[in-house]
């Protein structure tokens, strides 16, 4: 604590006066400093990059709102802004999916800790792991999803070669972790259910989906908006899996903003880094638009309290 | 309890329920397990076409190559070097904001407290160019002190979310008598508050833990050689080189889950209680 | 500000790291190489170690990238942290760091070696401003590598003509073979088919012109090109799927009978014999002739090795760019990478079919392009060859993908 004047110097009154006003401040600081450096900071530059013309070893260029207007006329800006709302609305499943198997976990016979650990623990594993892992399912020729497809349909389907599923076999690889996630935050809420309303309810003759709906849900809010803020910001940032299974391809068909901003930017033939930064600036603008709902309804509930 | 508990209902329910168990586990984990199982055939085995059936024997040298001939032991090592001062560094961190922004209260609280959850939800992508920038100019790119850094600001903001939560429950009746006892505010937070936190420092830990463990995106941006490469990253350059080495793959695979999975299940309770915070409030 | 301890912390942590090896006094020479498969890692590995026999004072530290991913961390390591060595490519693809001031100018190497003579046919492609930037070290031929034994199955002869060629596919077709196999996923071998066919159907000089913006995507010559290239992927005589293949994956299907043809480099022979190939059922054979009237022109892409500007240890690095540049130093590094030395007192293992085919083939040639992605801009490259991927998948987006490359040309060569 050498950030805190000497106890026993001249100062010691005004500081014990004002001890309770300064000392958050002086405990918020460092953490406010490394966050001002390596977030607050940076999003200020990125806007500002993407008004250059730049590649990373020459000097910058500026060109107003040239990447911008660029990016309007770019095709696979399109694409990945197409593809990013597959993505968000695919993703949303989640939710419904985690909720489903909660209810189906929630129960309490011999080993089920075990069930549920083990039904979660897709949410532990990198993200370049379950892209591997996937890949080598959907891998052509020999994948068992491509053996299964060629069993049932006669010619099997290579789902990462094929422009149009490639998108949703890699939204399924990110539903598996996204599922269990939502799944834990589901079983927790199931558990501080309120007994005597659904005892109440019981007597009152619901059952089944009224339940869930008229009883169950209304006590779930909580974990279901965080099941929904996670699973936004999950969709939004789909970059490992898109790196990993297809780099984007086939022929660009899978690319997403948060991917080509990446490529853009840093891969092989980019090297863009202004119009990276205004890729980067437009998934930031979509992604407060949910940022400022969640933290507007977060502000509320913390006012009510 | 919702739904009704299963022993309430009939013996067929109830045997129908068990059997459904392992077979709905067995279709969820089937990736993993074809992943499983490929990691310990020998490379004829693929070669042959054997891709479903069980390993004509178990070939842990598979395992041996992927971390002694393909170093992946140092990639592994590498993330260590990464995840554990990130921990700390985040966790230590957040220790002295959440207290600052759960126990005082004064102007501006709330909007840094939400200026901290806002800036975690924020998309990488936005920070990539200026943060590489800046790694650069400190000289410490293609270093784990570049992501060390980085992580520790960027966890900062999910940590504090936490830490601050867990505080505000604290019984406020305990800060209140040390304060009449005149007790420095540091002391305060050292003697009182911060003993209460250690549930909460461990839940955090084992949390982070994980999120950096598998980081991918900036493994990726700020770092380059094999020397400092995290697993993550390690493993999809490897990936280039093992191509249609599936056994490989496989084995790499399971070698850089294998951290966080044994955290998992060793802290379990911790984990789940922390990333379930805020969730039923 | 946090520089110094930071430094400290790393160079005592590298310390320890370092403890095992405990050689005092050594020179480092950090090389930062992208030949991570395993010939060309082995080849290195070998000329390594002679260098540091002939100079035991100098400890050569190798940063191993994978291959593709090297293309990427280049430009981070170039501005970063560089090496005292790295490898890259020749022609335009070194151009962007010759004109960042990224590359180190070695004219000086060249001159006290005599390289001006020995290196002479790679010396245009060396030089920008008149210097050159780096030394080369191999180059290897493209053409067609084809299975012997399926085509003794199905009676097919070695084209001498694309006719011919198409011919034989319908033959493998009827046997259930992929006549022409490749793997697109990390794209650029795509972009060695539409080469060969872009210089047989209109020859080198247009071919440079459009890589160099100088022609329409959409004129008629180069709808010509892909008029004969769809004449393999309407009938289906491609494998299916390539997008989502690797080149190994593919060159896999060729060692194993299920493809009789793939338009590669010859560092693809290594991968070939391992999946089990040998001289007696792996043949090779140029890409054959579309258009009598063109005379014939070969991708042969040069690999280089350059001295980064930010390079800690440039003297060491110059000695061993003069030693790489050496002819039995070539002789031998070629030898064991199956590819062609580019001094010209090296030898050729004669013993090696492919490589004293591909001799006679180069120097007999026209002309000698580099390869599509280092002929042409990185940019153009890259939505070139999304679209020739796209195109051999859907031929029937043609004139969508023809429009948007010249779009995309009218923007990147302003």
């Amino acid at each position: 604590m050498t950030a805190l004047p000497d106890a026993h110097g001249p100062k010691r009154s005004w500081w014990k006066s004002n001890q309770q006003a300064l000392t958050p401040w002086l405990f918020l600081a460092p953490g406010i400093f490394m966050f001002a450096v390596y977030v607050i900071w940076p999003i200020y530059a990125s806007f500002q990059f993407s008004f250059y013309d730049w590649d990373g070893l020459s000097p910058k260029k500026w060109v107003g709102w040239g990447n911008y207007q660029e990016l309007w006329g770019d095709r696979n800006f399109i694409i990945s802004l197409k593809n990013n709302i597959i993505w968000l609305v695919l993703y949303m499943l989640a939710v419904p999916a985690g909720l489903g198997i909660a209810i189906f976990l929630n129960q309490t016979v011999a080993g089920i800790r075990i069930y549920k650990s083990l039904f979660f623990f897709p949410f532990v594993i990198s993200q370049v792991v379950v892209g591997l892992m996937f890949a080598w399912f959907y891998a052509p020729n020999f994948g068992l999803f491509f053996k299964l497809t060629e069993w049932l349909f006669g010619t099997g389907t290579a789902v990462l070669a094929n422009p149009e599923y490639a998108t949703y076999g890699i939204i399924v690889a990110g539903l598996w972790p996204q599922i269990a996630y939502c799944m834990i935050l589901y079983l927790t809420g199931l558990n501080n259910v309120a007994p005597d309303q659904i005892e109440a309810a019981r007597l009152d003759g619901a059952k089944g989906l009224k339940m869930l709906w008229y009883v169950v849900l209304p006590q779930l809010r909580p974990a279901t908006f965080i099941a929904v803020v996670v699973t936004v910001i999950g969709a939004l940032r789909s970059f490992d899996l898109v790196s990993i299974m297809t780099n984007g391809g086939p022929f660009g068909q899978t690319r997403v903003l948060s991917f080509y901003m990446y490529e853009k930017a840093l891969s092989e033939y980019g090297y863009r880094m202004g119009y990276g930064a205004a890729i980067a600036v437009v998934l930031f603008l979509i992604m407060m638009v949910f940022i400022a709902g969640f933290v507007w309804k977060m502000v509320r509930d913390e006012r009510g309290h | 309890m919702f739904p009704r508990p299963i022993a309430q209902r009939s013996h067929t329910a109830q045997w129908t329920y068990q059997a459904l168990l392992p077979i709905a586990l067995i279709l969820w984990l089937l990736p993993l397990l074809g992943i499983a199982m490929t990691s310990i055939k020998p490379s004829s085995d693929l070669a042959a076409g054997n891709y479903f059936g069980l390993p004509s024997y178990i070939a842990w040298e598979n395992y041996w190559s992927v971390l002694f001939d393909f170093d992946l032991w140092k990639y592994i090592r590498n993330s260590f070097y990464v995840t554990i001062p990130t921990v700390i560094g985040a966790v230590a961190l957040s220790c002295l904001t959440g207290f600052a922004l759960g126990i005082y209260k004064f102007r501006g609280n709330l909007l840094i407290f939400f200026m901290f959850v806002a800036g975690n939800f924020v998309p990488f992508q936005i920070l990539m160019v200026p943060v590489r920038d800046l790694t650069l100019q400190l000289g410490i790119y293609n270093t784990p002190y570049a992501l060390i850094l980085f992580h520790i600001a960027f966890q900062t903001g999910f940590c504090t979310l936490f830490m601050r939560n867990f505080i505000s429950a604290l019984p406020r009746e305990l800060i209140e008598a040390a304060r009449v006892e005149g007790v420095a505010e540091w002391r305060i937070f050292w003697f009182v508050v911060l003993p209460l936190m250690k549930p909460a420092i461990a839940a955090l830990s084992v949390l982070i833990f994980t999120f950096i463990w598998n980081d991918f995106f900036w493994a990726t941006v700020l770092t380059t050689s094999a020397e400092t490469r995290p697993v993550t990253a390690g493993l999809s350059s490897l990936n280039g080189q093992w191509v249609a080495a599936w056994h490989l793959v496989s084995a790499g695979s399971i070698v850089a889950a294998l951290p966080p999975v044994a955290m998992f299940f060793l802290m379990q309770k911790h984990f789940i209680a922390g990333l379930t915070l805020g969730a039923v409030k | 500000m946090l520089r110094k301890p930071l430094g400290a912390g790393l160079a005592l942590t590298l310390a320890l790291l370092a403890g095992t090896s405990a050689i005092a006094q050594q020179r480092v020479l950090t090389f930062n190489t992208d030949t991570s498969d395993p010939a060309p890692k082995a080849a290195f590995e070998a000329l390594i170690a002679d260098f540091e026999a002939e100079y035991p004072d100098i400890d050569v530290q190798v940063n191993l990238f994978d291959h593709e991913g090297y293309k990427t961390a280049i430009r981070n390591f170039l501005t970063a942290d560089s090496p005292d060595l790295a490898n890259w490519y020749a022609g335009n693809r070194m151009k962007p760091f010759v004109d960042a001031g990224q590359f180190m100018d070695v004219s000086d190497v060249w001159a006290d070696n005599n390289l001006n003579d020995q290196l002479a046919s790679a010396e245009s492609s060396m030089t920008i401003d008149g210097k050159q930037w780096g030394v080369p070290y191999t180059y290897y031929q493209w053409g067609m590598y084809y299975n012997k034994t399926l085509y003794e199955q199905v009676g097919a002869k070695v084209p001498e003509t694309y006719d011919e060629f198409v011919e034989n596919c319908k033959l493998f077709k009827d046997a259930g073979i992929d006549c022409l196999t490749t793997g697109t996923s990390a794209m650029w071998p795509a972009a060695g088919i539409f080469d060969y066919f872009n210089l047989r159907t209109n020859g080198y000089d247009f071919h440079m012109a459009l890589t160099a913006g100088e022609v329409e995507w959409t004129d008629p010559r180069v709808r010509e090109t892909f008029a004969q290239w769809n004449r393999l992927v309407e009938p289906g005589y491609i494998t299916a799927n390539a997008a989502a293949i690797d080149w190994q994956d593919a060159a896999a299907l060729l060692s194993q009978g299920k493809a009789a043809n793939y338009i590669m480099g010859n560092f693809a022979v290594a991968t070939f014999k391992d999946g089990g190939m040998t001289d007696d059922t792996l043949g090779f054979f140029p890409f054959p002739t579309i258009n009598p009237d063109v005379a014939r022109a070969e991708d042969a892409p040069t690999d280089t090795v350059h001295i980064p500007a930010g390079a800690k240890n440039p003297e060491d690095a110059k000695t061993f760019l003069a030693f790489l540049a050496r002819p039995d130093v070539q002789t031998k590094l070629n030898t064991a990478l199956g590819q062609l030395p580019v001094n010209n007192q090296s030898t050729v293992d004669e013993a090696d079919p492919f490589l004293s085919q591909g001799f006679t083939m180069l120097s007999e040639a026209s002309g000698l392009a580099q390869f599509f992605d280092r002929d042409a801009p990185a940019e153009m490259a890259a939505s070139g060859m999304e679209g020739f991927q796209e195109f051999m998948a859907y031929p029937g987006n043609l004139d969508d993908i023809l429009g948007r490359l010249e779009s995309d040309r009218q923007r990147i060569y302003k």
